[in-house]
């Protein structure tokens, strides 16, 4: 799946690595490292993906350039990531829409503009320029089955990619290692959850520059769990409609309306300060490609949080409609762009967990098969 | 605290002046900061470059009683010295080496106070030492931290000066000697603590002793340890201490940096299999004792062969056996294959191989756990321990020349880190830590991870004698006191 050319480049760097080893106590990509006396394909694709891009390692790293060997793992391991998303994402789609910003945006707008039109052909243009309200006022600007009927079809169409991504790219990692395979599954979860390999062994995060922080982690703790209580909100809201038959817009002290807020003032501390730091980070240790990637997803989550709560403050205006339409519009192009942009990397990570969780076991086992 | 020049030196004055950037450097600047005194740093190295040979440290030897979550065992004073003895001989300052020792023992909590931080166990604790207590991250994680430390202490870091000088005027004062941006300047202080390392990267130094071998040699740290601080001590009369021509050497890869290259260039392969000279003749047995201990007597082998290179030759029953070096070895199907990669005598080479295999056991797999005694007969020189035949292709080589890691040449110093004269008298203002004074404590052999124990140790000590020097004089009020400063001159 490599070019020649920088698997050959990956492979002289990670062979440094592997004659250094002093990064060991900082993250799993060196202990997995370590168990490979030569690194193929699939061996970069499985330390990519474990790679949080903290920075430890290029801070602590004695070979950086201008050295000759000139080592940069962050970086080589971004771009690696970055060709995983892209291998693995199929169908294909073009790289314009895959690795840029511009694409990101280009679809994202083409989301809104066909809301609008979508809105205004069907409903008729005076629905956006008057206010609704009482209950099933956003369903007289978008029906229900004309949010919930593409809203479904686009999310299994992402979860379709992610699937087959996530069964092709661990097959080509070699898989879980030890049995039983559920018991890395859920060693793997609990260290997706906390992020353990983003602790830096204990040293944080040298993100943005100079000092060990947990300002990442934390923000990301932020982003994910925002997401989730957003996730929680929908659901909820989605039970009051159909199974109690409670229309919304929710009173504001209601679940759907608590969750939502709370999933979306996490979401936007989260991805604003993920953003911030971003802008602050020494850009040596960063793949460009990756680098859009990153950008293109913060911005759009930032949006879809921000366009979600003004809906709240501004359901009961005019303004609603509007709102509704850039929010539905923001959301289709998140969904859309999600299982080929940085919005993936969560179900690759999970697989090169599982793998690394199952190398743990059979270490730890080897470890007191030694000793005894 | 005035604000920061562009040169980050005009306008600060200094009490303590530090010359160097690594471990010994940092201790002392911290030491000296945290006691109050106006401290500026001078290293030599540009910003990026910054730590000296410490970046390539990745462990410290202390003195513990228990095991800890860190270290899997006590190692108590009698072991400590015993194996300091021996590796280093019975000439070293007693007295000096008993402090190093007992004044280890708090070195890991003060580090840990400084915000260096400790690897976490691996896999079980079987990765962990019981001698060495290892930092996350390594040598360059723990210059950043202590660089980072000192800055906050209010320390002045200067990069890229290169102090060439003292001028110790005794009871007039001291000044420092140092070249910023092609700038001479003369910056005056109450006290100097010089840890500026050895001279193992000053090749025309080397080559007084070994000739145009010297210039063969490759230097596994930094390019900047030149020696340009002990020569100007040792010519203001400091005594010398240590073995002039000495060096620590390791057989590395002959592919690696002239300088800088570290740890990956360590090669493992050697009691694996052969090593032979450019003639395609083995020279030395290759299973003499435990690896490790014999680890480091192999560059100084090499340095004293034609060319000063070797071979380690190998087959495929060893590959994957030992950690992989940096570089790919080379390899052929067959003995001649494997010879036109390399430059050396290839029929001698190939009788030596076949010499070779005619006296060695056929063993599958040799235990490189023990001395197994696998040896070879009617074989010149023998291979005593884990000789088997290479009999198994693809065959392997790497080339290696010798490495070098530090020199043993220093000054001698008091156990207040004084730099003492040749005269017995101390120089009343300089002080010195770390690998220009670790000669007083090792003269030959290795011990690893005592040179970070050395640097800390020292490096405190001097950090805290320097401010307390210098303090006490601008405490006193302003101006110098000639005549507690010439008393100090006599003691």
């Amino acid at each position: 799946m490599y070019e020649p050319e920088f698997l050959r480049e990956a492979q002289r760097q990670l062979a440094v690595c592997n004659a250094c080893r002093y990064c060991e106590g900082f993250c799993a990509v060196f202990p997995a490292l370590e168990l490979r006396a030569e690194i193929g394909s699939g061996d970069l694709g499985y330390l990519a993906n474990l790679c949080h891009d903290c920075r430890d390692c290029y801070t602590a790293c004695m070979f950086t350039p201008p050295h000759e060997f000139a080592i940069n793992i962050p970086k080589v391991l971004a771009a690696a990531r970055l060709q995983t998303y892209e291998h693995y994402g199929r169908p294909r789609v073009p790289a314009l829409f895959r690795r840029s910003v511009v694409g990101t945006a280009a679809i994202t707008l083409a989301g809104i503009v066909a809301v609008w039109l979508a809105v205004a052909a069907f409903m008729g243009p005076r629905v956006l320029a008057v206010p609704h309200r009482g209950p099933g006022a956003f369903y007289a600007v978008a029906p229900w089955l004309a949010i919930i009927v593409p809203a479904i079809a686009i999310v299994l169409y992402g979860v379709g990619v992610a699937l087959c991504g996530a069964w092709t790219f661990a097959r080509d990692i070699g898989g879980a290692p030890s049995r039983p395979r559920a018991a890395a599954a859920w060693r793997a979860a609990l260290d997706a959850i906390t992020l353990r390999f983003l602790k830096g062994g204990g040293a944080g995060c040298y993100y943005p520059r100079v000092r060990g922080s947990s300002a990442r982690r934390v923000l990301h703790h932020f982003v994910a769990g925002g997401f989730l209580l957003a996730l929680v909100s929908t659901t909820i809201a989605a039970i009051e409609q159909d199974i109690i038959g409670r229309m919304p817009p929710f009173p504001l002290l209601s679940l759907p309306v608590f969750f939502g807020v709370a999933g979306g003032v996490l979401l936007i501390t989260g991805t604003t300060g993920l953003l911030f730091l971003k802008t602050r980070s020494d850009d040596a240790p960063a793949a460009s490609s990756m680098n859009a990637l990153d950008y293109a997803f913060l911005v759009l989550l930032d949006l879809v949080a921000v366009t979600g709560l003004l809906l709240l403050v501004l359901r009961e205006t005019r303004l609603m409609p509007p709102m509704l339409v850039v929010h539905l519009g923001l959301l289709a192009g998140l969904f859309i762009t999600a299982p080929y942009g940085k919005f993936i990397h969560f179900v690759y990570r999970y697989v090169a967990l599982i793998r690394r969780a199952g190398e743990e076991r059979l270490e730890a086992r080897a470890a007191s098969g030694t000793r005894a | 605290m005035p604000a920061q020049s562009p040169d980050g030196v005009s306008g600060f004055e200094a009490d303590v002046v530090v010359a160097g950037g690594g471990n010994a450097a940092l201790c002392a600047a911290i030491e000296a900061a945290a006691a109050g005194a106006r401290v500026l740093l001078l290293e030599r190295a540009p910003e990026y470059l910054r730590g000296g040979n410490s970046r390539h440290t990745r462990n410290i030897r202390y003195l513990h009683d228990d095991r800890t979550a860190y270290v899997t065992g006590p190692y108590r004073r009698e072991e400590f010295l015993d194996d300091l003895l021996r590796v280093g001989g019975g000439q070293a300052n007693r007295a000096l080496a008993e402090m190093a020792i007992e004044e280890s023992r708090g070195a890991p909590e003060w580090m840990a106070r400084q915000g260096v931080r400790w690897q976490q166990p691996l896999r079980g604790t079987l990765h962990l030492s019981r001698t060495n207590l290892f930092f996350l991250g390594g040598g360059k994680s723990l210059v950043n931290t202590y660089y980072d430390r000192a800055l906050r202490l209010g320390v002045r870091v200067c990069y890229a000066a290169a102090v060439t000088g003292v001028d110790d005027r005794g009871a007039a004062g001291c000044a420092v000697l140092v070249e910023i941006a092609g700038e001479r300047r003369t910056i005056p202080c109450r006290a100097l603590v010089v840890a500026a390392g050895g001279f193992e990267a000053n090749i025309d130094w080397l080559a007084r002793y070994w000739g145009e071998a010297a210039r063969r040699f490759l230097i596994r740290g930094t390019p900047y340890n030149d020696g340009t601080m002990l020569a100007a001590l040792l010519e203001r009369g400091a005594r010398p201490v240590g073995d002039p021509k000495g060096f620590h050497a390791l057989a590395i890869d002959a592919r690696s940096p002239r300088f800088d290259g570290g740890i990956v260039t360590r090669v493992d392969s050697l009691p694996f299999g052969i090593v032979v000279n450019r003639g395609g003749r083995r020279f030395y047995d290759e299973g003499e004792d435990i690896w490790p201990k014999r680890y480091a007597i192999w560059g100084r082998l090499v340095a004293e062969q034609p060319e000063q290179i070797a071979y380690s030759i190998f087959d495929a029953k060893s590959w994957g056996r030992f950690i992989p070096p940096a570089y790919p070895p080379y390899r052929g199907d067959t003995i001649e294959a494997l010879a036109a990669h390399l430059d050396l005598d290839r029929a001698q080479f190939a009788a030596t191989v076949e010499d070779f295999n005619r006296g060695a056991p056929a063993t599958a797999r040799i235990d490189m756990s023990r001395l197994d005694g696998s040896a070879t007969s009617g074989v010149a020189p023998p291979k005593t321990n884990w000789a088997s035949r290479l009999d198994t292709p693809p065959f392997y080589a790497f080339p290696v020349r010798p490495g070098i890691t530090f020199t043993y040449l220093g000054v001698t110093v008091d156990a207040e880190t004084r730099v003492i004269t040749a005269s017995g008298a101390p120089m009343p203002h300089v002080y010195a830590a770390g690998e220009c004074m670790s000669g007083n404590i090792l003269l030959s052999g290795y011990l690893g991870g005592f040179g970070l124990t050395i640097g800390t140790v020292f490096g405190r000590i001097a950090g805290r004698a320097a401010a307390a020097h210098a303090m006490g004089r601008h405490l006193a009020g302003a101006g110098p006191r000639p005549a507690a400063a010439a008393n100090r001159v006599r003691a």
